[in-house]
């Protein structure tokens, strides 16, 4: 499965409480909190993304605290996966238990700029950044882990389990 | 095929002979934890599942800890929420006011945690209970959820890093001085995604409560999990707490780390994380002049009867500069009445300090003891990030109990020699 779309550039070490500010964490509805993705850093995010755009970042994403709001924000938002240098472990756990998938590649936040079209192929971890015809490579998502963004996050997954 | 500890306690639950570093498994949990904060979330996710029942009543334990006794009304529907629950369900681990504490120091003390188990929790602390010889991780409220239903939870098998502590223990170097040299050393992502594992002379030497306040501050270098060999120490503490079976892993000699440290501890003295990351660490010689005005001892790091003991020994008689404010906190109702019986609250008393009920109230900035702006603290928990206790210019030094009361003595940062 491929994933294309627009690229929003951001820095290291983007903590949890620039991802979705403690102010909102009293919902836990997506779309909601989606409208206040990244406020810490830029306030007029959400307004400014189009389903399925792609956001681009530095070492250390999703630092801080294990609220899932953080995800959900960034799915919330229409976001279609995350590239980061790396993440913060927590986060990368509750980025697939919600469903949004995420790329861990060396290089991007050198190697792609902000507004770059780019496309990331999910088996094979291959990322074409389009506008300037550059290659870089992620690890490919694990079938596991596959499975759980295809069924929407991990609770889906587990209850579309049990029904069998 | 040679395996280390975390590797055999994840095939053992992954139904496996060996796993391997990297591979994604899924494998069956003997304990999940959630507390006021995270449960509400957890418990709102299964009810809207529309299961009618979770995988096992006594694998499951709620634990209201963060903003108890009850802070105000939104930490009081919080913990609603899990008492309506627990009812429900029958949970058998639901720790009323009483009987709370805070939960990683409460599990291992009940027994509820055991050498050998995968452990859980919705709190990034949770790796506490690795100094039990378990796998032990943080993670987030849908994997609670999740866990309540299937009993289940998925992991990528983490590399490990070995180290090792050898040499003569200084006095007044504790658990706690040992886990702030090494994060000074390896920094605060020096061991993203891995488990650290403890090991060494000095280790197999060292009481449960300063292992547990090691396995406890892994998560403070980034780690999955922190975890040290169960010994004839664990067995000591393990045997009159276990209701149920355990087994005992240790690594094989030959198994593959990431990497090895090796520390000689002779020359490490008492250590003082400075702000605003547990990584700034510096030797108690080198701290220099910093006034401070309030000090807590607590916390699921240092808040065990071992840790009181300390700092009353170090109190010995004397009060505490009248600009500081002195705020104990037992992490349990047995290690309260324990402290009691052993005449320590009086001392704590007389040296004009307070003693709070068990809570982690003033550790996050909750309540207990919240710093107004520009007020430092010594304090014996685990994080020091800016506003962790209160204002975000107020300031946060992290040490060992003895550290702390002798801070609370001199006004000042400073350790017990000076007293
Ligand atoms: S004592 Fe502090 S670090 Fe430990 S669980 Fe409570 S809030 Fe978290």
């Amino acid at each position: 499965m491929k994933i294309e779309g627009r690229v929003w550039k951001f820095g290291d070490n983007i903590d949890t409480d620039v991802i979705i500010p403690a102010p909102y964490l009293v919902t836990t509805d997506m779309e909601e909190l989606g409208k206040h993705c990244m406020e810490g850093v830029d306030a007029a995010f959400a307004e400014k993304v189009r389903p399925g755009d792609i956001i681009v970042a530095g070492k250390n994403f999703g630092c801080g605290s294990s609220r899932e709001h953080a995800p959900m924000a960034i799915k919330g938002v229409g976001i279609s996966c995350v590239i980061a240098e790396g993440f913060a472990r927590i986060f990368f756990r509750n980025a697939f238990n919600m469903g949004l998938a995420i790329f861990e590649s060396s290089g991007v936040s050198e190697g792609i700029e902000d507004g770059d079209q780019v496309s990331i192929d999910q088996d094979t971890g291959e990322i074409v950044d389009h506008t300037t015809g550059r290659r870089f490579s992620a690890n490919p998502i694990p079938p596991f882990m596959q499975e759980l963004i295809e069924a929407g996050g991990l609770m889906s997954y587990v209850l579309n389990k049990r029904r069998g | 095929m040679s395996q280390t500890i975390t590797e055999k306690i994840l095939a053992a639950h992954a139904g496996r002979d060996t796993v391997v570093q990297g591979e994604l498994i899924t494998v069956r949990i003997d304990m999940a934890l959630a507390n006021d904060i995270t449960a509400p979330i957890a418990i709102d996710l299964f009810e809207k599942s529309h299961i009618e029942s979770v995988f096992d009543p006594e694998r499951i334990a709620l634990v209201p800890d963060h903003f108890v006794p009850n802070k105000d009304v939104r930490s009081a529907i919080q913990v609603q929420a899990m008492r309506t629950f627990a009812r429900k369900y029958h949970i058998k681990h639901f720790f009323e006011l009483g009987e709370m504490g805070i939960e990683h120091v409460l599990l291992p003390e009940q027994g509820l945690v055991l050498p050998g188990d995968v452990v859980i929790g919705a709190d990034s602390h949770t790796c506490t209970d690795g100094a039990l010889g378990a796998f032990a991780t943080g993670v987030g409220s849908t994997d609670i959820a999740a866990a309540m239903i299937t009993g289940e939870g998925w992991f990528k098998v983490p590399e490990s890093i070995k180290l090792v502590y050898n040499g003569q223990l200084r006095k007044w170097v504790t658990g706690k001085d040992l886990i702030l040299y090494t994060i000074g050393d390896i920094g605060v992502d020096g061991a993203t995604y891995k488990a650290m594992e403890f090991t060494g002379d000095v280790i197999k030497a060292l009481p449960m409560a300063d292992r547990m306040t090691m396995a406890n501050m892994a998560i403070e270098a980034g780690a999955k999990s922190g975890i040290i060999s169960p010994d004839e120490v664990t067995l000591d503490y393990i045997r009159p707490r276990a209701k149920r079976p355990f087994e005992c892993y240790t690594s094989d000699p030959d198994a593959a780390y990431a990497e090895v440290r090796t520390y000689d501890v002779s020359g490490i003295e008492p250590q003082v994380a400075f702000p605003f990351l547990p990584e700034n660490t510096r030797s108690i010689s080198a701290v220099g002049t910093v006034p401070i005005d309030q000090v807590v001892i607590g916390s699921c790091t240092n808040g065990r009867i071992e840790d009181l003991r300390l700092a009353a020994g170090v109190l010995n008689g004397r009060t505490i500069d009248k600009n500081v404010r002195l705020i104990i906190v037992p992490a349990t109702p047995t290690v309260y009445r324990q402290a009691m019986a052993e005449g320590l609250l009086e001392a704590f008393l007389a040296a004009k300090g307070i003693v709070s009920p068990p809570t982690c109230g003033p550790c996050l900035g909750g309540f207990m003891g919240i710093l107004g702006p520009g007020e430092r603290a010594v304090a014996t928990t685990n994080r020091n990030f800016v506003g962790r206790m209160g204002h975000p210019s107020s300031e946060v030094y992290l040490a060992n109990p003895a550290v702390a009361a002798a801070s609370a003595v001199l006004g000042r940062i400073g350790g017990p020699e000076e007293l």
